[in-house]
């Protein structure tokens, strides 16, 4: 998939794209933005920075919004919500396959299934499965469909601190082997920083800031690279960040 | 308030085994469940029967003694006449039970699934929800005559408004996000109805099959006592042309166990289709 045409073709272009949903003014205004394939790309904005807005138009899930603009997305995309969205009436792995036709269907959700940690959980009910469970099904519903693209919007904002930690590493260790092109909706910027290769900040309905995250593979909150690369990102999203400039090493110390 | 102060203030004194020494609040609420609560209020009711009876308190023109209702109950299943009559009320019942569902349900579906089918079906459906349906019955007579039609056709009439009353409901509750997963997943429109709308509409569903079971054995008695020939109903009229109290009480017996059967099938039914829910009730 990562062929050299596929690097010259980005994975998404997305050209002056305009969605408002009243008179007043546009949740999006003009935004540009290409990915490459296989290309990381977390999304930063305050709430109503059309963050959500902008990944919807990209699943095509905003019908009925009026708005402008070229959108180009692969043909394989798959979302993953905050919420799992699993079906409560149906058994993980019919989650999983849910809507695949080919005749290995059940074989290829069980590896997905293995490959998220869940393998011995294709029977259980959804209730049956901790949040973070529940999130790794939803991600093995993504990567069963061998996407092109995954849009995820805020995929770990409900789950506790330390589930997410392990869902990082999670994701990062799939986006290694699968090389999907991402677009990771977050409010997170530490989150943002330990998962992409791009950060970008919404504001107003455009990117206001585009930064490629440049720390080795080992991204350590203690590396005063990560603390600059926060700072930064927290200023463009106008938080003055000074109170916990030096807590995350204590906790980095605390939690090693 | 002082007795715990004390205890704290008091000097630690080695813990003796298994002591157990907390504070407890008075229980407002109803506490423990009773094993086999539900039973005591029938059995007393019987005792009273029975004693009642036994004591010459009640008299047996009013109602039978209950041994006599168990001789005619042997005597009617001897020469055949309550098996015969528990038939022809039974397949009554399901013919118009299931006719009642099946329409009900196809209904709900339409109207749940298309704006068209809701404008043209919810309408009428809620104005016969405002008809008794056995006010319908005189012209249901005019229409279809005194024989069986009439009497399945005015039980399905009486069944299918609650089974489309709560399957739509079921499916309108259907919560937006799945529909959306669904869109995400590029599933057909055939596979949604399959995995997402009937499964989630499940419940709403059977909640509408008690209620239907219910409302078909109303009306099946109401058909049954105004004109039938044969059934349980039938059975019941005549006993009470002739004063006999006693198959009067054996019918009403029947109509309670078939009432009761029909409803402890449906909620086998339950457990069966919702054991994904049963795992959240524990």
């Amino acid at each position: 998939m990562a062929s050299h045409t596929g690097r010259l073709t980005p994975a998404v272009r997305v050209q002056s794209l305009h969605r408002s949903f009243n008179e007043a003014g546009g949740v999006l205004n003009g935004l540009d933005l290409d990915i490459a394939p296989g290309e990381f790309v977390a999304l930063l904005g305050r709430s109503g920075s059309g963050k959500s807005t902008l990944l919807r138009a990209l699943a095509g899930l905003d019908r009925g919004v009026a708005g402008t603009g070229r959108i180009e997305v692969p043909d394989k995309v798959s979302v993953v919500f905050q919420d799992s969205r699993l079906l409560p009436w149906k058994r993980v792995l019919d989650n999983v396959t849910l809507g695949l036709r080919s005749g290995d269907a059940s074989d290829r959700g069980r590896q997905a299934l293995d490959e998220v940690g869940l393998a011995g959980r294709e029977r259980a009910w959804p209730h049956e499965l901790s949040g973070g469970e529940q999130q790794r099904a939803s991600l093995a519903r993504s990567l069963v469909r061998d996407p092109q693209l995954i849009l995820a919007d805020e995929p770990f904002g409900a789950l506790d601190a330390l589930t997410r930690i392990r869902m990082h590493t999670l994701l990062r260790r799939l986006c290694e082997v699968h090389q999907p092109a991402v677009l990771l909706v977050t409010h997170d910027v530490d989150e943002a920083i330990v998962l992409a290769d791009r950060v970008i900040v919404l504001d107003g309905g455009v990117v206001r800031h585009d930064a490629r995250v440049e720390l080795d593979g080992r991204r350590s909150q203690a590396d005063p690279a990560f603390a600059r690369l926060r700072a930064r990102l927290l200023t463009e999203l106008g938080v003055e960040d000074d109170h916990d400039a030096a807590a995350p090493s204590h906790v980095e110390r605390a939690a090693s | 308030m002082t007795t715990l102060a004390g205890n704290l203030t008091a000097a630690a004194r080695p813990l003796a085994e298994a002591e157990d020494v907390r504070p407890i609040r008075r229980r407002l609420g109803p506490g423990e469940p009773i094993r086999f609560g539900g039973l005591v209020g029938i059995v007393a009711l019987l005792a009273l029967w029975v004693v009642g009876s036994a004591t010459g308190l009640l008299d047996p023109r009013t109602l039978t003694e209950p041994w006599t209702v168990l001789q005619t109950a042997g005597t009617l299943v001897e020469n055949g006449r309550l098996q015969e009559s528990l038939l022809t009320s039974g397949v009554r019942a399901a013919l118009g039970l299931g006719l009642g569902v099946l329409v009900g349900t196809v209904l709900a579906v339409v109207s749940g699934l298309s704006r068209i089918g809701e404008s043209l079906i919810d309408g009428p459906i809620q104005v016969k929800r405002s008809i008794p349906t056995l006010a319908l019955i005189p012209l249901l007579i005019l229409w279809l005559g005194i024989g069986e039609p009439m009497k399945v056709i005015t039980i399905a009439l009486a069944v299918f408004v609650p089974i489309y009353i709560h399957t739509h409901n079921g499916l309108r509750t259907i919560e937006g996000r799945y529909a959306e997963l669904a869109e995400t997943l590029g599933v057909t429109r055939g596979e949604f109805v399959r995995h997402v709308v009937l499964p989630g509409a499940m419940p709403g569903f059977l909640l509408g099959l008690r209620f239907a079971v219910t409302s078909s054995l109303l009306a099946l008695v109401v058909v049954e006592v105004i004109n039938a020939t044969s059934g349980i109903g039938h059975m019941i009229t005549l006993a009470s042309n002739y004063g006999q109290t006693d198959i009067i009480v054996v019918g009403l017996v029947v109509y309670a166990l078939l009432g009761v059967t029909a409803d402890a099938v449906v909620r086998l039914i339950e457990r069966k289709a919702l054991s994904w829910r049963r795992t959240l009730a524990g």
